[in-house]
């Protein structure tokens, strides 16, 4: 029977095509970064420099996007840039899911001292500035691609804690929890076992709205030069450089800004996609 | 002479589909005169009432029929017009007492409110008003409970104030829709009663939607049968409670619980009832698509 | 047996809990007395209906006697031993011969789980090793045939989800059952047939059942005894002939009155 629901999966999934396609297109890039690039991302080439992309006057058909000032291939730094930036987006996702689910989990979920421990941590955490957070640590650790994705974990995991805590404390209000309670259920079983599940679409969708974050962080700490060693082809680190010249070289700056962004709004829609699709009463 | 409300072959879909959630109701309801809509859940009786009061919920399209109140065609008017016809001379009282008043404000201007910004009253007027209502649904201390917030009254008493606002600008017909569900039984009779009085003593039509045959007993004089939107009986409450005609109307009114008799009640609804009643609701919409 | 030994009996019960509404900004909330001394006995094979209206703490009962709270003291007796204070541990043997029917049966079954799962985890948890077979019979019994093994609960009517919630309670093959307000949210034909499956089950299954309800016209169709409660405290404790009969105190009275009958000629209803 056609009903209302049909109406929200169609949207549901149009929206997880596009973003999923994007998202793919992205990973496949940087999985074979290395044979499909088609300049090696760190040649220079001086006498080739601050060429247009290929609709525009003057443009070798060689360098599709055009080059920067040092004359390196503006496509084949993006390529190899979607590998740093998945990879930040993967590995600081998933570490700041786990870290912040868990804790979350336990505080909604167990309650009395778990929680007031776990929930004065966020408190007193989340009164940093973020931002300072991850300067004044990389500043310590030193650049590199752990310590970004370290940065991340410890400045975000406190997002995840309070939400799944406070869908943790809704299920576990839930007629079902006290079934498996009656039914002789352990603890630990009915967290992973019953709650689990149900606190997954919340999870799901803010560990893809995180990658979208973790995607930004690691520009913004390229931009200001604190990610990896200047060189390496970083989406954040071209569209710095591209500001300096983007009076005579425009797309050295909007190439990168484009992809930074259809990467970070793919994040957040196959989020709200994964959502509708995972609800139960939905599907 | 045509009733007050009269709503004839009324006809609503879910947006996008075919399927009928309303189908080619026919009512009326007179001058100081209480119909009740009975029916299970998903039968469509509370949306009736939306259906005459306008709020619909927008996924529900009206795809045939009249709705006429007091006279005039509502569904044909423009908008604006329709909500004056509507505001000017019907009310509605709502099942959930806790969430239909504002959490965060005062009894007081939640009864005058409307009277002064809709109606044009002087604030002074308005309050006068609203202190006369509460005193007619007995409320003791009028002055104390317009300056109390909601969470500080009981759930009776916050129906009671509800009451009183549906009543407030004289309207013409109320549609109580499940009023005292959310309410203890001891409660509830009071507020049954309370209700029968109003509308007595304002000689309003009403439109009482309700699933508890019980309840209709008490307050209605008409009586309307749904089972999945469409009308299956129409009849006067003393020769309902005689003798139901329709086999569905026997079977629900079998399956009420009565502690006089426990054993001549509480008989499930046998499925050969559920099933003629869904052949009828078949034949009923292959005629109407006949018809189109 | 039935009769001479109670399967259950609670003496001098009484339960506290933090009243969240008056919580200081710092500190605890003050205890609030939710039920205030309550001593009755549950025979083996009875059916007790627990009556009362909002805030009479029938649902606090429920889940004290289930220990899914710790009375704040007094004693439950179950088969013979006082489990009030138990921890979860001690408790294992307890839960596999005490089980609960809720009243939101959506809220009860977990949205994520088909009903094959809800059925039998209960019987995996507790050893059984022929759990899917069990809850496959538990599903005939309540009357649902197997093809809803594979269905989730949002797939299921009201009436049928509440018969998943039973068909899990009796899987266990326990003594005892509490049913917390199970009709209440039912269309009435869906009621009828919820409560006359119930009836016949505590026949066939030899169970003794205790049946929370605010409807004083089901209970009288489905218990054996009753018990009013008003503000926490047992106002009357009879059978149910002698309740509907004779009732000693006024507010049964007053219930019995408040209840609309399905008869415009009911008395105490004219202006």
């Amino acid at each position: 029977m056609p009903d209302g629901r049909s109406a929200v999966k169609r949207r549901a999934s149009l929206r997880l095509w596009l973003s999923g396609s994007w998202l793919a297109l992205v990973a496949l890039a940087a999985l074979l970064a290395p044979w499909i690039a088609p300049h090696d991302p760190l040649a220079q080439d001086l006498f080739a420099g601050r060429l247009p992309p290929f609709f525009a006057a003057g443009a070798d058909p060689a360098y599709l996007l055009g080059t920067d000032s040092l004359g390196r291939d503006v496509l084949s730094r993006i390529i190899h840039g979607a590998r740093i930036a998945l990879t930040v987006a993967l590995m600081a996702g998933v570490a700041t899911a786990l870290l912040g689910s868990l804790l979350g989990l336990l505080a909604g979920y167990l309650r009395g001292w778990t929680d007031i421990v776990i929930s004065r941590l966020v408190d007193i955490w989340m009164a940093f500035p973020p931002v300072l957070f991850a300067i004044l640590l990389i500043a310590v650790i030193g650049t590199g691609l752990t310590s970004i994705i370290v940065a991340i974990v410890v400045i975000d995991w406190t997002r995840f804690c309070r939400v799944v805590r406070a869908e943790a404390m809704n299920q576990s209000k839930m007629d079902y929890v006290a079934s498996a309670t009656i039914a002789g259920q352990g603890r630990a079983s009915i967290l992973w076992r019953e709650i689990g599940p149900n606190v997954l679409p919340t999870i799901a969708a803010l560990l893809t709205l995180e990658m979208g974050i973790a995607v930004i962080v690691e520009a913004i700490l390229s931009f200001v030069n604190l990610s990896i060693s200047t060189d390496a082809p970083t989406w954040g680190g071209m569209i710095a450089e591209g500001r300096t010249s983007i009076h005579q070289a425009w797309w050295v700056l909007v190439f990168p800004l484009v992809v930074l962004f259809l990467t970070v709004l793919s994040f957040s829609q196959l989020g709200e996609g994964l959502k509708d699709r995972f609800d139960p009463v939905l599907r | 002479m045509s009733a007050f409300l009269e709503i004839d072959t009324l006809s609503a879909v879910l947006h996008g589909s075919s399927q009928r959630l309303l189908r080619s109701v026919r009512l009326t309801v007179d001058r100081g005169e209480v119909r009740g809509l009975v029916g299970e859940s998903g039968a469509g009786k509370s949306m009736i009432g939306k259906a005459v009061l306008g709020i619909l919920p927008a996924a529900v399209r009206i795809v045939e029929g009249i709705i006429r109140l007091d006279g005039h065609d509502i569904l044909a008017m423009p908008a604006s017009e329709r909500r004056r016809v509507i505001g000017a001379t019907a009310a509605l009282i709502p099942q959930d007492p806790l969430t239909a008043l504002n959490p965060s404000r005062r009894i007081g201007p939640q009864i005058t409110n409307r009277l002064v910004d809709i109606l044009g009253w002087s604030k002074a007027a308005a309050k006068t008003r609203a202190l006369e209502l509460l005193d007619e649904v007995h409320i003791d201390a009028p002055e104390r409970v317009m300056a109390s917030y909601p969470h500080e009254l009981s759930g009776g008493m916050r129906q009671r104030v509800l009451i009183a606002s549906a009543f407030a600008a004289n309207p013409k017909l109320v549609i109580a829709d499940e009023p005292t569900t959310a309410l203890d039984v001891t409660v509830q009779k009071q507020i049954l009663k309370l209700i029968r009085e109003m509308q007595a003593r304002h000689d309003t039509a009403m439109l009482f939607v309700t699933h508890d045959l019980g309840v209709v007993s008490k307050v209605c004089q008409k009586l309307t049968v749904l089972y999945a939107g469409k009308v299956v009986e129409d009849t006067a409450v003393a020769a309902f409670f005689e003798a139901p005609q329709h086999p569905y109307s026997k079977a629900l009114l079998a399956a009420t619980p009565k502690y006089t008799d426990p054993f001549a009640s509480l008989l499930p609804v046998h499925e050969s009832v559920i099933a003629s009643a869904n052949a009828e609701i078949t034949a009923a919409d292959q005629e109407w698509r006949h018809g189109r | 047996m039935a009769g001479e030994t109670p399967l259950i009996r609670v003496s001098n019960l009484c339960v506290n809990l933090p009243d969240m509404t008056r919580k200081p900004l710092f500190g605890r909330a003050p205890l609030l007395a939710i039920l205030h001394d309550l001593t009755f006995d549950i025979p083996a094979g009875s059916v007790l209906g627990v009556v009362g209206q909002s805030g009479s703490g029938k649902s606090t009962l429920a889940r004290a006697m289930l220990r899914l709270i710790e009375p704040s003291s007094g004693q439950i007796t179950f088969d013979g031993q006082d489990i009030a204070h138990f921890d979860e541990a001690a408790l294992k043997p307890f839960r596999r011969k005490a089980q609960m029917i809720f009243q939101d049966p959506m809220s009860s079954l977990n949205p994520r789980h088909r009903v094959e799962r809800i059925v039998a985890t209960p019987l995996v948890i507790n050893g059984q090793n022929d759990a899917r077979a069990r809850a496959a019979e538990a599903l005939d019994l309540v009357g649902l045939s197997r093809s809803f093994l594979t269905r989730y609960p949002h797939e299921l009517s009201g009436g049928q989800r509440q018969r998943v919630g039973i068909a899990r309670a009796i899987a266990m093959r326990p003594q005892f059952i509490l049913a917390d307000e199970i009709v209440s949210g039912l269309d009435v034909s869906s009621q009828a047939q919820v409560l006359n499956l119930l009836e016949r089950l505590v026949r066939e299954l030899k169970l003794t059942l205790a049946f929370i309800s605010h409807d004083l016209s089901v209970i009288r169709r489905l218990c054996t005894h009753v018990l009013v409660l008003r503000s926490g405290r047992i106002v009357e404790h009879a059978t149910v002939e002698d309740v509907f009969g004779n009732p000693q105190a006024a507010y049964t009275r007053e219930l019995m009155d408040a209840i609309p009958l399905p008869d415009p000629d009911q008395p105490g209803w004219k202006a």
